[in-house]
């Protein structure tokens, strides 16, 4: 006999917090989807799922696009589509194959705008090194959707001695930052032109594999977990990983990098940069031991130069992420909840 | 960042914590109110308490707008949304304050048109550019806010603007301060005078403080540097006896305020004869209404309000942190029932409201020692 599932979703709808990579996403999945989609793992959900074919172990991915406006400073929807799923693949350890990808559009985008979406999505894939090897086509009536979401799925074969899983982490290991954080979300912010100031600032869109290659090459036994923070941004990601192993993050503000100009923006708006959302930025956690080489093989690789060491793990305060300030004071930050910022990617 | 980065210098932040403790006398227990939610927010968020002695307690005063806004204003505001044309617009901060029937985003989820905005000049464009619409703005705040809502309205009429309105909710900080002083169970020793009321109405409103109840009070700005200054000013005072009204934001306040902004806020507004507080009740001239030159910008008079009044839930504990004699954790719901995420007060909502600020950036806290991994390469 089957086990009745327990459903824990008690929201009576579906509100934008519930996509917004936040508290409440995480209530849904695991509140409604886990507990009905009865071939979901016990346990922390990681950015792809791990399947055995044939004897050889693959990570599959799905992810979709729904970004406004389509095109902004350094990327587009179509390379959000592709980088985005390479990404999730490669923070769980694993060099994506291949892709297929689904179109929703909306009657009367014109032609030239999907060309040009589905040229980023062509150099996108080749940069990354994966091929596209399918898809589907859905049209809605005019004013049911806007203009195109696209979602991609993924399917990838594991690095070579890289094994990740929150369970993984000690006390003690390093915390990784591959760059700056927040691009993404305030160059978002800024083209939809409802703030009247501009900033130089560009998208982070880009595929993290060549990174994540380089630091499994100088430390692959040293790693134990890896997310790349988009939605929600690092604060999320990390919050996620403390809840998942129960232990402590302990941040130094003052080693997370960020631009100038996205601090500036953050300032103004009253925003945390570490709830920004990023596209081409990775989080990695690493014994200790191997922390140093780990480093030095992202700021050796290329776009990885402002790679830093931003944190350590703790046995206290458990299941918490603690942000030491520049003079010696300390917060905790949160997950982000609520959606400042609906329809980043 | 230029004119930040200074006030958030280390070596300096780690002298003026030092020059507190030298000045906090350790045989007594100092209580200092900050009265602006930004103060409490910037507390929190650079970690200033664990820089302070243990006797000297922070309590967070009433100076955040949403938290001070009762639900009824709020079942108010949203039932313009009822209207088939109206546009419902207001600041961020309002969007998640919840109602009796859900808060703005909930609204939105279900189908009202509601949309965020950063100024109530853009609420004034979106009218603009939709002019078979009706935009309503849900203008709410301090002195802070209140010069641009009435610089909006007074756009508006020049420009002979037919489909915009106000629906008014800015009340004036003065006295809300003067009721915390007659509340019988408040006993506080000195202020943190609020940096950008301040720069709207000057530091002269304050001097009865100083004067006639005989409580120093130093209107300081949002840096960490700006807030331990603050208090070293107000420890000096304590010391010497003195009660005085000091300027520590003097690079943003000026003494006399912002002419031109009051002009404007005299032009536009007057005084309610009496508005209702969250957890204060009903306070004699604490808010401001449209005048009547301006009666058919003013939604109050245009739509018709139903008036609601809503009693808080009554588990709920709002008005004891509002007033500061109970700390955010101290309330029964804090943290169980009610989260940034649930909120049942609106001091767990805005970024600016104490319980939010505490359940953020306090709550679970242990203590941290200095991190043991290496130093960054140079």
């Amino acid at each position: 006999m089957q086990a009745v599932p327990k459903i824990r979703f008690r929201d009576t709808q579906i509100e934008m917090a519930h996509g917004a990579g936040g508290k409440a996403s995480r209530r849904l999945v695991e509140g409604l989807f886990v507990p009905l989609l009865g071939a979901l793992p016990a346990g922390p959900l990681g950015d792809a799922a791990y399947v055995r074919m044939n004897g050889t172990r693959l990570a599959i991915t799905t992810d979709s696009f729904v970004v406004k406006p389509l095109r902004f400073a350094g990327g587009s929807i179509g390379e959000l589509a592709v980088n985005g799923t390479v990404n999730d693949l490669a923070v769980s350890g694993a060099r994506a194959e291949t892709l297929v990808v689904t179109f929703i559009l909306e009657a009367g985008l014109p032609t030239d705008v999907l060309e040009q979406e589905v040229r980023a999505m062509a150099a996108a894939a080749c940069r990354a090194g994966v091929v596209i090897a399918g898809g589907d086509t859905k049209v809605v009536e005019h004013g049911k959707a806007d203009r195109m979401y696209i979602s991609s799925s993924g399917i990838g074969r594991l690095i070579d001695g890289v094994e990740v899983s929150a369970q993984s982490v000690r006390p003690g290991d390093r915390i990784l930052l591959s760059g700056p954080i927040g691009d993404h979300g305030i160059t978002i912010l800024l083209a939809r032109g409802e703030l009247d100031f501009e900033a130089e600032i560009c998208s982070d869109t880009r595929s993290v594999l060549p990174l994540v290659e380089a630091i499994a090459a100088a430390a692959a036994p040293g790693i134990r977990w890896m997310r790349d923070p988009t939605r929600g941004g690092v604060a999320t990601a990390l919050n996620e990983l403390a809840l998942d192993c129960g232990l402590g993050i302990c941040l130094a503000e003052e080693r997370i990098p960020i631009h100038e100009s996205v601090r500036g923006a953050c300032e103004l708006l009253g925003l945390e940069p570490m709830h920004i959302a990023n596209e081409g930025q990775f989080l990695a956690v690493v014994a200790p031991e191997f922390a140093n080489a780990a480093l030095a093989a992202l700021q050796a690789a290329p776009g990885g130069q402002a790679a830093a060491m931003i944190g350590e793990v703790r046995q206290q305060p458990a299941a918490t992420v603690l942000v030491s300030t520049l003079y010696g004071g300390t917060r905790v930050i949160d997950m982000l909840v609520g959606d400042p910022l609906p329809r980043i990617c | 960042m230029r004119f930040v980065d200074e006030f958030r210098e280390p070596e300096l932040i780690a002298k003026a914590a030092q020059e507190i403790r030298r000045l906090a006398d350790s045989q007594r227990h100092y209580r200092l109110m900050e009265v602006c939610g930004g103060h409490t927010h910037a507390i929190y968020r650079f970690g200033l308490k664990d820089l302070l002695p243990p006797n000297i307690e922070l309590i967070h005063g009433p100076g955040c707008p949403v938290c001070v806004l009762p639900m009824g204003r709020i079942d108010d505001g949203l039932s313009m949304t009822e209207q088939p044309d109206v546009i419902f617009t207001a600041f961020g901060d309002m969007m998640r304050v919840p109602g009796t029937r859900g808060s703005p985003l909930e609204y939105k989820a279900r189908g009202a048109d509601i949309r965020l905005v950063y100024s109530p000049a853009d609420a004034l464009k979106l009218a603009q550019a939709n002019p078979d619409r009706h935009v309503m703005f849900f203008a709410i705040g301090f002195e802070t806010t209140a010069p641009s809502t009435a610089l909006t309205l007074m756009r508006a009429r020049a420009q002979g603007v037919r489909n915009f309105s106000v629906f008014c909710n800015h009340v004036t900080i003065i006295p809300a301060i003067r009721a915390i002083l007659d509340s019988p169970d408040m006993r506080l020793d000195a202020f943190i005078g609020p940096g950008h009321v301040s720069t709207v109405i000057g530091c002269r409103p304050y001097e009865w403080i100083a004067r006639h109840e005989g409580k120093p009070i130093v209107v300081s700005g949002f840096e960490p540097l700006d807030l331990l200054e603050s208090i070293v000013m107000l420890l000096r005072q304590l010391r010497e006896g003195r009660a005085e009204v000091e300027n520590q934001y003097k690079r943003v306040v000026p003494w006399e305020g912002n002419r031109a902004a009051l002009h404007a806020m005299a032009e536009v507004f007057q005084l309610r004869p009496y508005f209702e507080w969250r957890g204060m009740g009903f306070i004699s001239q604490s808010a401001l209404r449209l005048r009547d030159s301006y009666a058919e910008f003013d939604a109050e008079q245009r739509f018709r309000i139903p008036g609601i009044r809503v009693t808080d839930p009554k588990a709920a504990q709002c008005g004891e942190v509002l007033k500061g004699v109970l700390k955010p954790a101290q309330c029964k719901l804090f943290g169980n029932e009610c989260t940034p995420e649930r909120p049942v007060g609106a001091l767990m909502v805005s970024s600016e409201g104490s319980c939010a600020a505490y359940y953020n950036y306090e709550h679970r806290k242990a203590a941290l020692t200095a991190l043991t991994m290496p130093a960054p390469a140079p």
